[in-house]
């Protein structure tokens, strides 16, 4: 997992871990953690998996198991103007700090869809 | 025994339906656990039934829908003005079939809210727990007088994706140099508020291109449009009398047509064209008001936190025939309202309510090739409706820089890849 123990509370780490091993295929499900505001429409344009990253040759970052910390920051400075952007500005500008912790920590812990997961 | 229902063998049969028939419904749609149906499938309702089967494979999801082939309408401007391969807006259901989404290649002829069933063309029924109604947009033949389903064959709507938009492009592709080509826009609500300025500007592009002597009218009936100044402003800068657009006030909306002289009238007019593409006025899709979740308004109240109709219990709409208030009807909200929709659905079944979530759309729209412009929306539901969040959202600046219109152009590409390979992919 790529998710830093440094920025989570301990309980937090130990939520996720138990989430995984009750599942057997090893994969988040989606159920394993209530997504927090925003946050799943996040996948409309930066895909979950990275198989379907690859696959469909899609330019917008992964956000899925990045570093949370690196999503967050990303956004706050999308928000202030800081960082020059099309869209990403007109977006962050409707979550409050808060709001955008939250999307970054749930991003940060999927690992992958599921739908990966399932192809055979 | 109990057959193994798989991907392939779904598909084998062509209809999941013959199956239903013949097993049990459990055997048939594996897993044991709650039953929910989706009606279309669309942006709306093929996300959500995949996120419901992916959030648990006890969940029995069974996706209805007419087409086992579907043709997406972004980027369908695009064929239309001969710049995209329509191969590239068809996608099909092999990847939610794969997952374990049950999939009924039939329309639903009724549902009953009572008994809690869906039951689709050859008289099978399906029971559900919840449904999620996803159906999509019908057209108001005749609103427009002259303008049915025989008139759209001569005069394309083109505003469902697949044989109406090669219909439109062949046209275009066979009008002679200097012919006259019209747009008539319906008022709002309709699916996709900014196509059809889209659909102008790249058969605009066309005309350019390789019809330079011909010309194209806008007939809307609105006196505004969504991103009016970028659009307005691309055009003097790109076509230069190429557009016309005749808003409402200045008697722009088309009261009848004669598909057999290709004539549009106006109250006070009358046009001939070469070509003439009607997008007729629109309703949430006829099913949504057999099952008595349309309003007066034809298009379906939603409680903005669950998506539940506000006329029949148990019962989820999303997409294009959901009232959503400040959220356009877009692949882009649709897709984002079924992911939203899919957890509420699952709260229910749990006995929980969800709580409310805020909920993005963004819709980027190519003027030409290498010019895209955009609008992006954050909302949250208020006093039962989505209202824009203050201080979010909004379109492309009006002084962008033309390499930042070549960058939207590509994100316009990368988002109808995104987004398609999330929902079919």
């Amino acid at each position: 997992m790529h998710v830093s123990r440094a920025v989570f509370p301990a309980a937090f780490i130990v939520c996720i871990g138990l989430t995984l091993l009750a599942l057997p295929t090893g994969v988040a499900s989606a159920a394993s953690l209530e997504p927090p505001a925003g946050a799943t429409a996040c996948s409309g344009c930066h895909p979950m998996s990275e198989k379907t990253s690859i696959k469909f040759k899609i330019p917008f970052t992964r956000l899925a198991g990045r570093d949370p910390r690196e999503i967050e920051s990303a956004m706050q400075a999308f928000r202030s103007g800081q960082r020059p952007s099309t869209i990403m500005e007109r977006i962050a500008r409707g979550f409050s700090e808060e709001e955008i912790h939250a999307i970054a920590v749930w991003l940060a812990a999927q690992q992958q869809q599921l739908d990966s997961a399932s192809d055979d | 025994m109990i057959k193994k229902v798989t991907r392939r063998n779904v598909l084998r049969t062509g209809t999941a339906a013959a199956l239903a028939a013949a097993l049990p419904l459990p055997a048939f749609a594996q897993g044991g656990g709650p039953r929910i149906v989706v009606v279309g499938g669309g942006f709306a309702g093929a996300t959500c039934a995949r996120q419901i089967k992916l959030a648990d494979r006890k969940n029995i999801v069974i996706l209805v829908e007419t087409n086992p082939t579907f043709y997406a309408c972004p980027s369908s401007n695009a064929v239309i003005a001969g710049l995209r391969d329509i191969r590239e807006q068809r996608f099909n259901y092999e990847a939610l079939g794969a997952v374990g989404v049950a999939l009924v290649f039939r329309p639903a002829t009724k549902i009953d809210p009572q008994t809690r069933t869906v039951t689709v063309d050859g008289d099978i029924t399906f029971p559900y727990d919840r449904l999620v109604l996803a159906p999509g947009v019908d057209f108001r033949w005749n609103t427009i007088k002259g303008y049915d389903e025989a008139a759209a064959e001569k005069m394309p709507h083109a505003w469902k994706a697949g044989e109406q938009t090669l219909l439109l492009r062949r046209q275009l592709a066979a009008m002679h140099d200097g012919g006259l080509v019209i747009i008539s826009v319906p008022a709002n609500p309709v699916r996709c508020p900014t196509a059809p300025y889209e659909r102008a500007s790249l058969i605009a592009h066309f005309i350019k291109t390789q019809k330079p002597r011909s010309k194209l009218i806008i007939l809307d009936a609105k006196d505004s449009f969504s991103q009016q100044q970028l659009f307005q402003a691309a055009w003097r800068e790109l076509y230069p009398g190429i557009i016309e657009w005749q808003s409402l006030s200045n008697d722009g909306k088309v009261v009848s047509v004669n598909p057999a002289t290709n004539t549009v009238t106006t109250d006070f007019g009358e046009h001939k064209a070469s070509v003439v593409n009607v997008i007729p006025p629109q309703k949430a899709a006829r099913i949504a008001e057999i099952a008595g979740v349309a309003d007066r308004t034809g298009w379906c109240p939603i409680d903005p936190i669950t998506f539940e109709s506000r006329l029949q219990p148990n019962i989820h709409v999303i997409g294009d025939a959901a009232i959503s208030g400040a959220m356009a009807k877009s692949a882009f909200s649709a897709n984002a309202q079924a992911k939203a929709c899919a957890i509420a659905v699952l709260a229910r079944l749990r006995g929980e309510t969800p709580s409310p979530t805020k909920l993005i759309n963004t819709c980027h729209s190519l003027i030409a090739p290498d010019y895209g412009i955009s609008i992006a929306g954050v909302y949250r539901p208020v006093e039962g409706q989505f209202v824009d969040v203050e201080g979010a959202g909004g379109t492309s600046p009006a002084d962008a820089p033309r390499s930042v219109r070549a960058l939207e152009a590509t994100y316009a590409e990368a988002s109808y890849k995104s987004i398609t390979a999330e929902v079919f992919g």
